[in-house]
């Protein structure tokens, strides 16, 4: 399971580290809706050489960023060959039944790449550079404002944080079941399909019966300590918006503002 | 007299359908700074009992008191934070994302300032010796470290009664210990009222007092120096007798001669020191 890096957390105290969850999750979403202004060479350089000084900023390894596009890879191939092989315009190089592969084409494919790797490291930057915690207290913040339409935004905090919090805990568990399991001879991964789907009974059951517990123990442990809803809580943890994020954000309206002129 | 805990003809059962009561007729009264110990086999009601007293659930018939409050749905919260609980899993307690958060979430329940939560917090771990691990998460502690971060948030709520509900039978022996030292210090020298469930009879024997559970009644109240002379008898109730006193049983079967009164380890140690020494 170490591979996984959905979720992972860099320790660090890079300037990116430091900067403030809100900010850096508010940023995160508004770098993809601009991402789609780009639509010509200048404008992904321009944004390639953006992520480029904020991955550096952050301290943190290209190999890091480059093991987050890993997984997605089979998914943005596919595009890029959609792209590549089923746009019309341009000249013409290659025509075969209904594919045909022309220069616009190609620059669309190159572009689509782009975009998604553009996106997937920045959201890898996030999570990189931020602990669970933050994320949740940001989203939080963040969120703070739909309270007026009713939307209970603590109760999904708490649940956001209490879920990212039992993950490594489920992972522990779910190994512990899989090889107590294995000891009494379930071959997991073997054999056909059905067979592996079935496989997987020994292992789903206990683990959704010992999570039913594990919230039983946990509600009555939150209880005894006090808590009846997000009424009057006061929060332990403060954010606080610092320059960091002010020279941040003036970056990323400096960068649109290029984004629209460069456009065609 | 007023004790910090009244508890006056206590029934409860889970379900309607049971016939017998899970807890029947308890009469329950501990003083004020009381490190009281509830001993039982497994499934004797103990730690229904502990959670009566928390309100966690509602009995049947019977009041309690706690610190002169009846328990009531109004009194409960106030009631609550009165009590700390410390639970049997380390790892189902945890509710923060850290050691801080986790500590700092029943401050953050009752509201209390920021500033005064991070000055509670810093000294609660300080006391559980847990200062250096304020940013780890759960997964990166042992199961003693998570039971000691627990009681942390207990110490920070600053509450009269800390009641550890088989708070040590997860650890392995040497996280027990830190525990069972830690119960002790609260209980001594910052004079919490403890109530300490368990199956340790070496935590028990450390108890003001122990009361012995069994099919949900009340069958025994005394001093731990007392009950545990009754060796056979707790062993026919499924019970263990601390190890002097195994000793104790050992040696009279082979013959030797030995006090009739309880000792403890040192005493122990001592009287075999001065018999060998006689022969």
């Amino acid at each position: 399971m170490d591979k996984m890096l959905l979720g992972r957390y860099i320790n660090g105290d890079s300037l990116i580290h430091r900067m403030d969850p809100r900010g850096k999750l508010f940023l995160s979403f508004y770098f993809i809706v601009i991402v789609f202004l780009c639509n010509n060479w200048e404008t992904y350089v321009l944004m390639t050489a953006m992520v480029m000084l904020f991955v550096k900023l952050s301290d943190i390894s290209l190999g890091f960023f480059i093991k987050g596009v890993r997984p997605l890879i089979w998914l943005i191939l596919f595009t890029v060959l959609l792209q590549i092989f089923f746009s019309s315009g341009g000249h013409v190089y290659w025509h075969w039944g209904p594919f045909t592969v022309t220069d616009s084409g190609m620059i669309n494919g190159v572009f689509v790449f782009c975009r998604f790797v553009l996106i997937i490291f920045m959201s890898t930057l996030l999570t990189l550079t931020t602990t669970p915690i933050e994320i949740s207290d940001g989203l939080e913040l963040l969120l703070k404002p739909l309270t007026k339409i009713k939307v209970p935004v603590y109760e999904i905090a708490l649940m956001l944080s209490i879920a990212l919090r039992f993950v490594p805990t489920l992972m522990d568990e779910t190994t512990k079941i899989m090889n107590a399991q294995r000891a009494r001879g379930v071959n997991f991964g073997e054999g056909n399909l059905i067979k592996q789907i079935k496989s997987v009974i020994p292992l789903l059951i206990p683990l959704f019966v010992s999570s039913f517990n594990r919230a039983e123990d946990l509600a009555t442990a939150m209880e005894a300590r006090g808590y009846h809803g997000g009424e009057g809580r006061t929060k332990y943890r403060k954010q606080e918006w610092k320059r960091n994020d002010t020279i941040a954000v003036i970056l990323f309206v400096v960068l649109t503002i290029a984004l629209v002129v460069l456009r065609k | 007299m007023n004790g910090i805990i009244d508890i006056k003809d206590l029934c409860f059962r889970y379900s309607q359908e049971n016939e017998k009561l899970d807890l029947s007729h308890i009469d329950l009264h501990v003083n004020e700074g009381e490190w009281l110990a509830i001993i039982g086999h497994n499934g004797s009601g103990k730690s229904t009992l502990a959670k009566a007293i928390d309100g966690l659930i509602e009995p049947e018939a019977g009041e309690i008191f706690i610190d002169g409050e009846k328990l009531t749905d109004k009194s409960l919260w106030n009631i609550r934070k009165k009590i700390g609980m410390v639970f049997q899993n380390p790892d189902n307690q945890f509710v923060g994302a850290d050691v801080e958060g986790d500590v700092a979430f029943g401050l953050e329940n009752q509201g209390i300032e920021r500033e005064e939560m991070h000055a509670r917090v810093k000294k609660a771990l300080e006391v559980v010796d847990m200062q250096n691990f304020a940013k780890h998460e759960p997964v990166r502690l042992s199961g003693g470290q998570k039971q000691r971060v627990a009681i942390a948030g207990v110490l920070a709520l600053r509450p009269k009664i800390v009641i550890f509900d088989e708070s040590t039978s997860m650890l392995d022996p040497e996280g027990r210990l830190q525990i069972i030292s830690l119960i002790r210090q609260m209980n001594q020298t910052e004079g919490f009222t403890v109530i300490s469930i368990t199956h340790d009879i070496d935590e028990a024997s450390l108890a003001d007092r122990v009361i012995v559970i069994d099919d949900g009644q009340i069958i025994d109240d005394s001093l731990p120096e007392k009950l545990f002379q009754k060796g056979e008898q707790l062993i026919d109730i499924g019970l263990d007798v601390p190890y002097p006193q195994r000793l104790k049983l050992e040696l009279k079967k082979r013959g030797i001669q030995i006090p009739a009164e309880y000792m403890d380890e040192e005493s122990m140690v001592n009287w075999l020191c001065r018999s060998i020494l006689k022969n």
